[in-house]
């Protein structure tokens, strides 16, 4: 390459990443944007509950089973407390316990799972069986079990979620190291002398982050349902922390009169984890590299 | 087995006739023109050859041949009559009745080509068969038929296997019978020969020359090498950017080319560096056996010497245990006898047990830039990171050494925010020299550094090095399996085979006969420019 040819080839700057993912965005397919205007409203409901809810989470009011009113916009439940409030609340509860499961599981799964692909050996080898083992025990029944041992605190209940989830992440995080462990610039660093800190931080992480962002999306869905059937079952998020688990199962009697509100808890877990999966597929779709040919 | 044709296949008819061929590919959301305007004629029988650098344009001419144009790429003008059918102006459908029943492929890696999973003999006849041209039974027989023509060996029984259980030689061989399975009127061949070592080369142009011939097929070879194109072409076209430089008969070509870019490739292999005899030791390698996970020997009973400021190059094929002699080197093979030592001292074996002293002195370069480079780096950070690591350079400082790095390696510093997507092979491999540079080592080893790299770009990069071996007083360990790199380079040679050391001493006493009878087969081996290499070679040999 001589000199010239260089000064003409500088011309072409790289485009930064926020002007990258602008033509992303607008590319976007339609169910991508539904999903991403969900997932907003959710957060913004969950972070602002303390001012968008009507009445406080504990509110208890006189009548309880109240139908829809002018009043209570959704009626009260069991105990005469506000639904759209606890609807509103539980929006805070769940989503926060789910995301911060969700992290904790990857925090764990990803960083061992890179371990194990850097290392190979005896090192792979202990927690890859260890993983095994976990995995073969059904999670919701082993899940039931740990937190009868260990009471239904939130603190509990995340750790335990998320080290049953973090197996899951562990076996994706392995598969897609390996194969950036092979590559050269990986023995550049080792090599270097580079501790597995930096080979792990700086040469693999970037390299393998499409498919664990993806990841991210379906293991939060995941957590998301088992946090509300664990609420469900009454061994998750105990009362009176607003909860949509809960809520569809104290509210469950009102449908045999045809009430159709024990649903809406039911119905908002389903609208986030359809809306997740949307983003996430997308986002597949446009890093993968997979393109349609004409 | 073919009756399809139409008119005899006598050789001297125009076969294929490509007009004014425009073809653009579509990279950063926008259209980009890779061949501007290309005329081609190729008759019957006729096997023109297409030179030149990456980027040039070749392969895209050799599949616009086929009418076709790889994804992300698209013809936008021009005709393309294959016998009189313009294959621009058919229905997708009938371009695909002639691809591998009269026009047929054969590309760089046969073992990315292949199905892993289905046997040789299966792929071979896969086209003959589903084109409906042949019964399974005739074309089994037709194929072990051109194995043996191709000098595969075991004939019968070598298409049983699958395609992991064959050399890289035999499976470009197979290749080009799969190919030849339905006896096409026009082979296009792909850089058929640049994965394979010179001595399997050999092997593989004289089978295909010999199968060309014997089937008078018209062919495109596609390549660029200059040498290997001279022994296998009636004509030579040369390219550059997309557009055709100059084109003719290949002795005419060779003697007398008319413009000044043809006389720069050319010129390319004469490159050659004065030895120097060595005056102190910077590493010394003794008895060193080696082998992986406790199995097989791959070195045996190696002793090297590695002068202060000079260059052994270490030649042999591939799996002489070149690369495994740069991995304990480098301490990523520990030895199971043997010691190394380096600047006088003894050199721990493994590379947990190095200082980060010993690791700074001791740095390498690898064959393949792309997979050397962390493609979410930027040079910058890829040329700063040993800087910080070993010298605990920061700010200002780490930045003016990093400019004094770009400018040793003659790169801009414009470069410096790119990624190693946005850059050529031969910046990606001169980053690498930097990122070597930035630890200012006493010893580099070189692995391949120049075999996936144009011949311009080659000559480009061993010119770099041997001016910063000059300046900055280095050795190097050059690890080849090409002569005419050796020549421009070594002070020192190593001939290697079978993991053993077979002849080793100044460039001059190695290249100079009388030579071990592997040095003598390497040597020949390499293609010469003179059209008539291959043919005397081959008459030579069978003596």
């Amino acid at each position: 390459m001589t000199r010239s040819e260089s000064v003409a080839a500088v011309q072409r700057l790289r485009r930064s990443r926020a002007t990258r993912a602008k033509t992303a965005l607008k590319k976007a397919p339609f169910s991508a944007w539904f999903g991403i205007v969900v997932i907003l409203g959710y957060v913004f409901v969950a972070v602002f509950a303390h001012w968008i809810a009507p009445y406080g989470e504990t509110q208890v009011f006189s009548e309880a089973f109240a139908p829809w009113s002018q009043e209570f916009k959704l009626g009260t439940d069991q105990l005469g407390r506000d639904m759209l409030t606890r609807l509103i609340y539980g929006a805070r509860n769940t989503i926060a316990i789910a995301v911060a499961t969700t992290l904790l599981s990857f925090a764990v799964g990803v960083s061992l799972g890179l371990l194990a692909a850097l290392y190979r050996g005896w090192l792979d080898q202990i927690l890859s069986r260890a993983v095994d083992v976990l995995m073969s025990i059904p999670s919701l029944i082993f899940a039931l079990v740990l937190l009868t041992i260990f009471g239904s605190s939130i603190t509990s209940l995340i750790v335990i979620i998320a080290l049953l989830d973090s197996t899951r992440v562990f076996r994706l995080s392995r598969a897609v190291g390996l194969n950036v462990a092979v590559m050269e610039y990986v023995e550049v660093a080792r090599l270097r002398g580079e501790g597995p800190k930096w080979i792990i931080a700086k040469e693999i992480l970037p390299n393998v982050m499409p498919p664990l962002v993806a990841e991210f999306g379906l293991r939060f869905c995941f957590v998301f349902l088992t946090v509300a059937a664990l609420s469900f079952l009454g061994v998750g998020i105990q009362p009176p922390t607003a909860d949509w688990g809960s809520m569809v199962r104290e509210n469950a009697t009102l449908i045999t009169y045809g009430d159709v509100t024990p649903l809406l808890p039911a119905g908002a877990i389903a609208l986030l984890t359809v809306s997740v999966n949307f983003v996430v597929d997308w986002f597949l779709q446009a890093t993968s590299g997979l393109r349609d040919e004409k | 087995m073919k009756s399809s044709g139409p008119g005899p296949r006598e050789k001297g008819k125009d076969l294929l006739q490509i007009r004014n061929l425009h073809v653009e590919g579509f990279s950063d959301e926008r259209w980009h023109p890779i061949v501007h305007g290309v005329d081609l004629t190729l008759k019957r029988g006729q096997v023109l050859g297409l030179i030149g650098e990456s980027g040039a344009g070749k392969s895209t001419i050799g599949l616009a041949a086929m009418g076709y144009a790889k994804p992300g790429c698209r013809i936008t003008q021009g005709s393309v009559l294959f016998d009189g059918i313009d294959l621009l102006a058919v229905s997708e459908k009938g371009r695909r009745r002639l691809r591998g029943s009269r026009i047929a492929y054969v590309a760089q890696s046969a073992a990315a080509s292949f199905n892993p999973a289905h046997r040789l003999l299966e792929q071979t006849v896969e086209t003959a068969v589903a084109h409906g041209l042949a019964g399974r039974e005739e074309a089994n027989r037709s194929a072990v038929d051109l194995y043996r023509r191709l000098q595969l060996p075991e004939p019968e029984t070598i298409g049983f296997r699958y395609p992991h259980q064959v050399s890289g030689g035999q499976l470009q061989r197979a290749m080009t019978a799969m190919a030849m399975a339905c006896r096409p009127d026009l082979i296009i061949f792909d850089e058929p020969t640049t994965a394979l070592d010179v001595t399997t080369q050999v092997e593989v142009l004289a089978s295909i020359r010999n199968i060309v011939e014997e089937f008078s097929t018209a062919a495109i070879y596609v390549t660029h090498d200059l040498a290997v194109v001279a022994q296998m072409a009636d004509r030579i076209m040369v390219l550059r950017h997309g557009r055709t430089v100059e084109e003719a008969d290949t002795r005419q070509m060779l003697a007398s080319p008319s413009q000044e870019y043809t006389k720069t490739l050319w010129a390319v292999r004469k490159l050659a560096k004065p030895e120097v005899p060595a005056d102190d030791y910077l590493l010394t390698i003794d008895n060193v056996t080696a082998a992986y996970a406790g199995k097989v020997k791959v070195l045996q009973d190696v002793s090297i010497k590695v002068p202060r400021g000079r260059t052994v190059a270490v030649v042999g094929e591939s799996g002489s245990g070149k690369s495994t002699l740069a991995r304990v080197v480098t301490g990523l093979l520990p030895p199971i006898s043997g010691s190394i030592s380096f600047a006088g001292q003894l050199l721990p074996t493994s590379l947990k047990t190095r200082p980060k002293e010993v690791l700074r002195r001791i740095q390498m370069i690898y064959q393949m830039p792309d997979n050397a480079l962390n493609p979410r780096q930027t040079v910058e950070e890829v040329i700063a990171r040993p800087l910080e690591f070993y010298l605990g350079l920061k700010g200002a400082r780490r930045d003016r050494r990093i400019g004094e790095l770009m400018h040793m390696v003659e790169m801009s510093e414009d470069f410096l925010e790119r990624l190693p997507g946005e850059l050529s092979g031969g910046q990606k491999q001169r980053v690498c020299i930097a990122r070597a540079l930035a630890a200012d080592p006493e010893l580099i080893i070189c692995d391949e550094i120049t075999s996936a790299l144009d011949q311009i770009v080659q000559e480009e990069i061993l010119k770099l090095l041997i001016r910063l071996q000059r300046e900055l007083g280095m050795s190097y360990i050059f690890i080849t399996h090409d002569i005419a790199t050796v020549r421009a380079i070594a002070d020192e040679i190593v001939v290697m085979h079978r993991g053993k050391v077979v002849e080793q001493g100044l460039k001059s006493e190695v290249l100079t006969p009388p030579h071990a009878a592997y040095t003598e087969r390497l040597l020949s081996s390499v293609p010469e420019m003179n059209p008539d290499w291959l043919t005397r070679l081959l008459a030579s040999r069978k003596i």
